[in-house]
């Protein structure tokens, strides 16, 4: 005991604030995210495989029949690229209610750090899970035959909407995580997030669909954002133009920018004062 | 104006849930480098304190200073002098333990190199070098327990707040967690634990504060409170319910007291006694004088339950403290 109090003027928290401390903290924050990958390989792995198996599996077993323009998977890629982003937000959910939960939350929030940094730690490893989600997913699309005929500017362009769409589910997830506040709770959004997730272009073009269902389908916001990324990769027979003619089709490219600010301009105000309301 | 050596001060606390009060006019003064025991059943507002005073939570009304530093407008600068082990374990359960410490540490700012050493530190002080690489989840719970403690005392904190530290643990658990307690008042940290049991505030506190119903209903030191709800009692169940008069007599004679009380259905007597030893030594041969036969006869502290009765007047809802000293 004695040689550890002879540290204890050394280790006591010095005094100060601002913003050098908040960067500070987020970055450990998400180096925190960032080791629990390390030693969880596995878990990384599967939740990288498993999009990939759905487009694998969509692409070979029902893609053969779908009567799309062109190979169904240059139809498909950019839509299981949107269908990866929305899955997102499960995972931001689940990762903010276990923590929730297991009273770690608890533990940042009685030390002096950034309170901020809980939630920028969260999202800064969320968004590089979902980056590296989108490169493997890209990767095998590649691979079975998809190709994007536009410029490099268009393919970041497309990119950037995603991870635009991805921004705006986490956030969601965040505030989702705050309200409902039990594992429980995870396992209902998890199973609503697939008819959410399907009722959507991602796999099927809403003229195959019954009047009301494609106009459901046109305005979901992940289909605004995979028909946005469609447009700009060059997807024969899949952007705006190619499609009915909706209002929502053919503006596409405004709503993939729209619909997540919209839903940010909601969510992150409502996911930030819940948290600092915590300490009600 | 409070005294300068009072590390926590409060008054007139209250705090609801809709229409639960969950602290209802709360009273606490604990002075600087004394271990305070919080003792009361399940809701009775220990937790709901222990929040507010790390400033997990907000008061409605009252007065809350920890270290001196009001915990509504000050509450950085009080976080940076507490240390807090919640009733659940509030670690990264896929970490390490050492990257736990060190994930903590950065938060404390200690800087990259510090935070490492002191997690070092921290697992040897707690013996939990070996263990320090393997992920929390694969620790036992007296191992996560300590963990956590050791996560507290990350800045050597003035003031360490331990709600319910060894609920659930296994007897080895909560040995592991008092040695460590008691080894840390030793180097002067105020300590404020809260505790269903009476036998653990006994053990580990100066003084206890009896809480109900979001308020403090007694407050002195173990013997004090002790003394007032009475100390330690004996119990006698006997094998013949017809003797149960003669046994009561017999036993009012050697615990020296009229207070003996009688449970037919169970065929129990019990008495209040002073001498432990004593009491315990004479019954058993008075009872053999008077060849009246015994299926049991214990020695045992006043249940969580009996104080408030005692104290309240009515039955709280505390679990029943059931370790007792078999003769």
């Amino acid at each position: 005991m004695t040689t550890v109090n002879a540290t204890a003027t050394a280790s006591t928290a010095p005094e100060g604030g601002g913003l050098g401390w908040a960067l500070a903290d987020s970055w450990t924050m998400t180096r925190r995210e960032l080791a629990r990958w390390a030693r969880q390989p596995v878990q990384v792995v599967v939740g990288l495989v498993f999009p990939v198996m759905l487009l694998l599996m969509f692409g070979f077993l029902i893609g053969g029949g779908r009567g799309i323009e062109g190979a169904y998977v240059e139809f498909l890629v950019p839509g299981m690229l949107a269908l990866t982003m929305a899955f997102g937000l499960e995972s931001t959910m689940l990762a903010v209610t276990q923590d929730l939960n297991k009273g770690v939350v608890d533990r940042f929030r009685s030390m002096p750090m950034a309170s901020s940094a809980v939630l920028v730690g969260r999202s800064v490893a969320d968004m590089l899970q979902s980056a590296l989600g989108l490169a493997v997913l890209i990767g095998v699309g590649y691979a079975i035959g998809w190709r994007w005929h536009g410029g490099p500017a268009d393919f970041l362009a497309a990119v950037g909407l995603l991870l635009l769409f991805r921004f705006a589910m986490l956030w969601i997830g965040i505030q989702l995580a705050m309200v409902a506040g039990r594992p429980e709770m995870v396992q209902a959004v998890q199973i609503l997030v697939w008819p959410v997730g399907f009722l959507s272009n991602a796999i099927a073009t809403p003229e195959s669909m019954p009047g009301w269902l494609g106009a459901v389908v046109e305005w979901n916001p992940m289909s605004a954002t995979a028909t946005a990324v469609r447009d700009l990769f060059g997807t024969p027979g899949g952007g705006a133009g190619a499609t009915a003619g909706s209002w929502a089709a053919e503006h596409a490219g405004t709503l993939a920018v729209l619909w997540p600010v919209a839903l940010l301009a909601l969510f992150f105000p409502l996911a930030v004062r819940r948290f600092g309301r915590l300490s009600r | 104006m409070t005294d300068v050596t009072d590390v926590i001060v409060v008054a007139g606390a209250r705090k609801r849930y809709g229409e639960k009060r969950a602290l209802d006019g709360f009273d606490l003064t604990v002075e600087r480098g004394t271990v305070h025991g919080v003792l009361g059943p399940n809701g009775a507002g220990k937790t709901t304190a222990v929040r507010i005073l790390t400033t997990l939570l907000r008061p409605d009304e009252g007065l809350v200073r920890v270290a001196g530093l009001d915990v509504r407008t000050r509450a950085r600068e009080v976080r940076r002098r507490i240390g807090l082990l919640g009733q659940h374990a509030a670690l990264d359960e896929d970490l390490s333990g050492r990257q736990n410490l060190e994930m903590f540490g950065r938060l404390y700012h200690l800087g990259a190199r510090r935070a490492g050493e002191r997690a070092d530190e921290l697992l040897e002080r707690f013996g939990l070098a070996d263990t320090g690489r393997k992920a929390v989840k694969q620790y036992s719970g007296g191992m996560r327990r300590r963990l956590d403690l050791a996560a507290s005392l990350i800045t050597d904190p003035e003031v360490l707040f331990l709600d319910e530290p060894t609920t659930g643990l296994d007897p080895r658990g909560r040995a592991e967690v008092w040695s460590a307690v008691r080894s840390l008042v030793g180097g002067g940290t105020t300590v404020l634990l809260t505790t269903q049991y009476l036998e653990e505030a006994d053990q580990l506190a100066d003084r206890i504060s009896v809480v109900d119903s979001g308020r403090v209903i007694a407050e002195g030191t173990a013997d004090e409170l002790k003394a007032r709800i009475g100390g330690d009692r004996i119990d006698v169940v006997l094998r013949d319910a017809d003797r149960l008069a003669d046994g009561a007599r017999a036993l009012a004679r050697t615990t020296g007291t009229y207070a003996v009380s009688t449970d037919v259905d169970r065929r129990l007597l019990s008495a209040p006694v002073a001498d432990r030893m004593a009491a315990l030594t004479e019954t058993v041969g008075a009872l053999h004088v008077e060849g009246i036969e015994a299926e049991d006869i214990a020695l045992r502290r006043p249940t969580l339950d009996e104080v408030f009765l005692r104290l309240t007047g009515k039955g709280g809802a505390a679990p029943r403290d059931q370790r007792e000293v078999t003769a």
